[in-house]
């Protein structure tokens, strides 16, 4: 599924960079019924994993509540130039991934 | 002293541009946009924060996926979209020869699906209709809209003109009565917006779906409590080309974020 992420392309060593990810999905909340009665089953993405050269860094439990295509943001520190990578995984055997890279100088 | 004013005023009405009664001038004409709450427009200024940019994303990625039995991709005949389709969705919905209709931009995607790809046509509101017709518009954004201009479409958007100044539904309501009379007001909580449709299709917040005009001409008259015109309808067409012609000169947004 398509996701947006943004990364600094480049950042000084020691510094905290902001990170945006968006990414798309339903997030059926499995409370709402069809016009007939029957339940519409859940399906929602239920976590989320940063993960900055192969070590998690920021995870993230979703439920219900949260609203269409997830926009998650947080902070890191950067020590050295390398990968993120990011990892969708929910109801439904759901998976997708995303990564992003980044020049420490 | 009176005859000064007078003439002052006569002067001020013959140099005032032609306008219909109720019609808000070229100046005064603002986007959904300048309605919205800083938090809104900021999800709409920032392209990794915009919803709508999920559906482009995956529209250019049908763009340049071959379809249907001929085996052609848009890109086969188009090229590049961000040269081809520039600009092409501020001239819609636009007159068809063929037709003796105005087409929509998602009727125009069906369309070619249907005579050059061979591919069935996408359902309204679907998830690739969407994505598409997102793609497209996506090209034209910043430029001026310009549709209705073709001196073939001028019934059409005469007619699209009296549906919107038609009083319709059990509250009697036309959409004259509260996008000219009432906006900057608040409907619910909710601003009343010009009803510029400047952003099409664009991210609600609340569907948490990208939709089509169609689908917000459609809510606005359940609103009011009418009957809405089918997806596709030449009433719904019409009414997309004056609100179009309506928003003559705005800048595209595609795709914008409405609350």
């Amino acid at each position: 599924m398509a996701a947006l992420i943004n990364v600094p392309s480049k950042a000084k060593r020691g510094d905290i960079v902001e990170i945006r990810t968006l990414t798309s999905h339903i997030m059926e909340t499995g409370f709402r019924h069809t016009a007939d009665g029957n339940l519409v089953p859940r399906n929602i993405i239920t976590s989320f994993t940063c993960r900055y050269n192969g070590a998690e860094i920021f995870r993230a439990d979703l439920f219900p509540a949260i609203a269409a295509n997830p926009y998650l943001s947080f902070f890191a520190v950067v020590k050295e130039s390398g990968k993120f990578e990011f990892e969708w995984i929910g109801d439904n055997g759901y998976s997708s991934a995303a990564s992003a890279s980044i020049t420490v100088e | 002293m009176m005859s000064w004013r007078a003439i002052a005023a006569a002067a001020l009405f013959a140099a005032a541009p032609a306008l219909l009664a109720g019609e808000i001038p070229p100046d005064a004409r603002r986007s959904g946009y300048a309605f919205m709450g800083p938090d809104t427009r900021a999800m709409q200024e920032d392209d990794t924060s915009n919803p709508g940019m999920l559906f482009v994303l995956d529209g250019e990625a049908l763009w340049a996926k071959k379809t249907g039995s001929a085996a052609k991709s848009c890109t086969d005949c188009h090229g590049d979209a961000r040269s081809s389709m520039k600009g092409v969705a501020a001239r819609y919905p636009a007159f068809d020869k063929a037709l003796g209709r105005p087409v929509t931009l998602d009727q125009r995607i069906n369309l070619c699906r249907a005579n050059h790809q061979q591919a069935i046509p996408l359902p309204y509101e679907s998830h690739d209709l969407l994505a598409l017709s997102a793609f497209i518009a996506h090209q034209s954004r910043g430029t001026p809209i310009t549709a209705g201009d073709d001196p073939q479409a001028k019934p059409f958007v005469e007619q699209g003109r009296a549906l919107y100044m038609q009083r319709e539904g059990q509250l009697n309501l036309a959409c004259t009565n509260c996008h000219d009379d009432n906006f900057d007001k608040r409907l619910a909580g909710a601003p009343i917006t010009q009803a510029q449709p400047t952003g099409y299709p664009l991210y609600r917040l609340e569907w948490q779906t990208l939709g089509s005009l169609e689908r917000r001409l459609r809510s606005c008259m359940s609103g009011v409590r009418a009957q809405a015109y089918d997806y596709g309808s030449p009433e719904l067409v019409a009414l997309e080309l004056y609100l179009m012609s309506r928003a003559h000169g705005l800048p595209m947004e595609t795709p914008a974020v409405r609350p």
